[in-house]
């Protein structure tokens, strides 16, 4: 396994350019700010120049005095005051200012990351700057064992895969497994002759029955007093919104100690691409197609893990592959609250080729869905009630993400703002169920 | 005969870089690194500081014996390249032992060049500044001379008269071009670095060629000048430029011109041969055509192209081609220079004299070259600008009046 780091983020969209940032970069470091924020193209637009702590730094290849090297640990391109000659060479290897001449002292000057605590972070009003903890996230489960067998026949750049893999290296060995029919088991996770492709004991019940069968088994451990046992459903939106939907909605209507992953990508991807119930307004799929008299769905997608939260499980959250340390966070609180009760994770999980779009793209998909409130990222807990854990102020326009996407290349400026003022109302109702206030305009 | 799959002769930034290059793709090939130096790899630039006393010799070491152990290849010092046979694919040392590779890299670098001057052929005792040793003795020779004289006004030369007018000598400099840096920097911005100099107590000669140099007593010398005018020092400290260390390659069959000849991989005209950094004459951005331009980024980039071809790494690129870059520091104070920055006649110049100086030079609304004087920019930054040839007509006139933040803005828009 390689390595990763933790790193600060920078969304151009959120800046107001109020420069804080680098007021308190100034301030910690005693010198001149590591950070700049700069005017943009046009008005009130801003962008950084900052360190990118590069994996393969030019700054230090071109010193000719070791005093610049990458951390093993951190990642931070340490600059070492001692060596240094100020030569200033290692201006002339960075090609995004990270490395530029500190007027106070005459030397250089570069972000360290506040040893993984950056002031900058702290001070930013609006979110633009974020300190992502991904990279540790990585370093912390990569080397763990993986629960499915290599060679999994998903389709190229699936992250319904990178689901799987993820939260069963998180969950472990201690699990009992669902999968229903769709994409997960469908690429071979059940196995094939006899022999299963997960190393947890896994089975694949009907459409209609995951949440029933995993109460039993539940009940059973719970009889023998085995309490450390994972009992769970990695399953489909499909198998959840609509022909599952009666299980599910019984069993976390009686408690059951179930943790209920849900991957939604939208459709019933694994069997043709047919529309689901949470099928987005205006996508195209095999049964809602696009030609002379049709465009694409006609109908709005079912938010399920709100109506998760009319049942009031005990968990309900919804996650994206595009922050992992969020989904992370929440696999933890989840699989707690399954030894309490139900509780229910609902992962967007683009999906490559039925969404039409380019496998290299899909992580992008996945942010740019949630930085538009395509998809909201919060939790539930009856005790806490709903909660953003990702902050839907500032958005980027629905058009942005949309255009990312082929089963949307054929919207209509209409269905743009079908979509558009659903994601919009949808936002308000959630923020009205956060106690949030609604944004003024 | 020892065998080796990576031969690479020279231990310095062309032959590091490379070594990096080669192992991010060939984990396990076996390499070995001879060099003619006998101390562990160390970079050229930093011998002034060596000189000023500013880095001790064993911290400008850049790799250790734990360094080469841990990247499987075999460091071998006071190994001089005496000859190549390419049809037998060995190289023959000094000492007589020799070496067969599967692939090679010629990574030796460039040497003084010592200008054809009565009294420069051994017969007047002289300095030169390209290796620790050299560092070492100048440093050595410094406390107990009084006057010296430095021939050459390019970075070395300056470098050391720097070093050597710090430490109390009456220095003089001789350039045969009516500025020092030349290449690098326009007359303003050398006027402004002449100036310092003088303020400093050092002489300089601008213009002048130096005819003879005798010393009579064999301690003390005197350096005549073109205009009769006559320099006595006890310190003489050769900086006239330098040239690739190519000789050694003589009836080898491969091909040298100034350097040796590249092309945008780093290979010879000789199959399994490749050359790299400043003894190599490679690709230059502005011309297109095989110049020397003798700097650590193009030694760098050189390398590393070089060992990305010789392990096969599929993610190869070939060369832009190199560009002119200088950071040059002097009394504290800083001069930056990339590209045709000292260009007339290419393009439109754009100069702006305050406390600062900088001189901007656009060619179809393209950036070719910056340089400033005691006003830092963004090398690296205007360096992506030009290489890229990144339109500006869009944003010139912000670029002509903030182009650190333009430069940072455009840079920060275009690769997120
Ligand atoms: C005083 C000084 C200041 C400088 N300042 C700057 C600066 O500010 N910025 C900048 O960009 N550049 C500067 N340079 C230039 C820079 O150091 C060179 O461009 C760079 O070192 C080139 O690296 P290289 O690997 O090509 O060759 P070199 O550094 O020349 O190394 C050549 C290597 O080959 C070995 N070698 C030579 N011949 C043989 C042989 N026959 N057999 C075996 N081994 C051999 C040598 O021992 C050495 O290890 C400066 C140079 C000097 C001398």
């Amino acid at each position: 396994m390689g390595t990763a780091f933790d790193t600060i983020a920078f969304k151009a969209s959120a800046c107001d350019g109020c420069g804080k940032c680098m007021t308190a970069c100034a301030e910690a470091k005693q010198g001149a700010s590591r950070i700049s924020i700069v005017s943009g193209a046009g008005e009130g637009r801003f962008e950084l120049s900052l360190c990118r702590q590069c994996g393969d730094p030019k700054c230090a290849m071109v010193c000719p005095a070791g005093a610049l090297a990458k951390d093993e640990a951190s990642g931070v391109i340490r600059w070492d005051a001692n060596q240094c000659v100020d030569c200033l060479l290692c201006t002339a290897g960075c090609s995004f200012g990270g490395i530029s001449v500190d007027s106070h002292t005459a030397r250089v000057a570069k972000c360290d990351q506040c040893d993984g605590d950056p002031a900058c972070v702290k001070a930013c009003p609006t979110g633009a700057l974020e300190w992502v903890t991904a990279g540790s996230v990585f370093k912390k489960y990569g080397d763990r064992e993986d629960m499915f067998v290599p060679g999994l026949s998903g389709c190229q750049g699936c992250n319904s895969e990178l689901i799987m893999r993820h939260a069963m290296r998180k969950i472990g060995r201690n699990a009992v497994l669902a999968t229903p029919p769709g994409c997960i088991p469908g690429m071979g996770s059940v196995g094939y002759n006899g022999k299963t492709g997960t190393k947890v004991p896994v089975f694949h019940p009907l459409l209609t029955n995951t949440a029933s069968m995993l109460a039993g088994i539940r009940r059973y451990y719970d009889r023998i007093g085995r309490k450390d046992i994972v009992v769970m459903a990695l399953a489909g939106d499909g198998g959840t919104s609509d022909c599952g939907f009666h299980a599910v909605s019984g069993a976390a209507e009686r408690g059951e100690k179930v943790l209920y992953v849900c991957v939604d990508n939208e459709g019933y991807m694994n069997t043709g691409m047919q529309r689901s119930s949470t099928t987005p307004f205006g996508s195209w799929t095999s049964t809602t197609p696009v030609g002379e008299h049709m465009r694409g769905k006609t109908q709005d997608a079912k938010n399920l893990p709100l109506i998760m939260v009319a049942h009031k499980c005990a968990y309900v959250a919804t996650a994206s592959t595009g922050y992992m340390e969020d989904l992370y966070a929440k696999l933890d609180k989840a699989v707690e609250a399954s030894f309490r009760g139900f509780s229910y994770l609902h992962i967007y999980s683009p999906c490559p080729t039925g969404w039409r779009i380019p496998s290299s793209k899909v992580i992008e998909a996945c942010r740019m869905s949630v930085d538009s409130n395509f998809v909201t990222l919060w939790e539930y807990t009856r005790e806490g009630g709903l909660r953003f854990t990702r902050s839907p102020d500032r958005p980027i326009p629905i058009r942005d993400y949309v255009k990312l996407l082929g089963k949307y290349r054929h919207l209509d400026e209409a269905q743009l703002d079908h979509i558009q003022a659903r994601v919009d109302e949808q936002v308000a109702l959630l923020r009205m169920m956060a106690a949030e206030p609604v944004a003024a305009e | 005969m020892m065998e080796t799959k990576y031969l690479i002769i020279g231990s310095s930034h062309a032959a590091l870089e490379a070594l990096r290059a080669i192992r991010q793709a060939d984990r396990d090939g076996s390499m070995t690194m001879l060099t003619r130096d006998g101390h562990m790899p160390y970079s050229p630039t930093i011998l002034p500081y060596v000189v000023s006393g500013r880095s001790a010799p064993d911290r400008a070491i850049l790799r250790d014996e734990t360094f080469f152990a841990a990247n499987g290849c075999a460091f071998v010092g006071n190994a001089t390249a005496v000859g190549l046979d390419a049809k037998g694919k060995t190289v023959a040392l000094a000492d007589g032992r020799s070496w067969r590779y599967d692939k090679l890299l010629i990574a030796t670098g460039a040497a003084p060049a010592i200008p054809p001057v009565p009294g420069l052929d051994g017969s007047v005792p002289f300095h030169v500044l390209r290796s620790l040793d050299d560092a070492m003795s100048l440093r050595n020779a410094m406390g107990a001379a009084r006057r010296a004289v430095v021939l050459g006004g390019g970075l070395v030369g300056l470098h050391a008269a720097e070093n050597l007018a710090e430490a109390g000598l009456a220095v003089s400099v001789v350039e045969m071009r009516p500025h020092v840096l030349p290449g690098y920097f326009d007359a303003k911005a050398s006027g402004r670095i002449e100036a310092a100099f003088t303020e400093h107590g050092v002489k300089l000669f601008l213009g002048r060629t130096v005819v003879a140099v005798d010393a009579p007593d064999g301690r003390s010398c005197t350096v005549r000048l073109d205009d009769g005018g006559a320099i006595e020092a006890d310190l003489l400290l050769v900086a006239t430029g330098v040239k690739p260390v190519a000789d050694w390659l003589s009836g080898s069959g491969v091909a040298v011109d100034r350097g040796v000849l590249v092309d945008d991989t780093m290979r010879t005209n000789l199959p399994d041969v490749w050359a790299a950094g400043d003894v190599a004459q490679a690709k230059d951005f502005h011309s297109g055509t095989q110049a020397l331009i003798g700097i650590i980024p193009t030694a760098v980039e050189q390398g590393r192209l070089a060992g990305m071809d010789m392990a096969g790494d599929s993610y190869l690129k070939p060369y832009a081609g190199g560009v002119p870059i200088n950071t040059y520091r002097f009394f504290g104070r800083v001069a930056l220079s990339i590209g045709q920055a000292a260009a007339d006649g290419c393009g439109e110049v754009a100069e702006q004299e305050g406390g600062g100086y900088r001189r901007v030079v656009l060619a179809d609304g393209r950036l070719v070259g910056y340089a400033s004087v005691d006003e830092p920019f963004d090398v690296g930054i205007m360096g992506e600008l030009i290489r890229r040839r990144v339109d500006l007509s869009g944003c010139k006139e912000d670029f002509l009046s903030r182009p650190l933040e333009t430069g940072r803005r455009l840079m920060s828009e275009g690769w997120r």
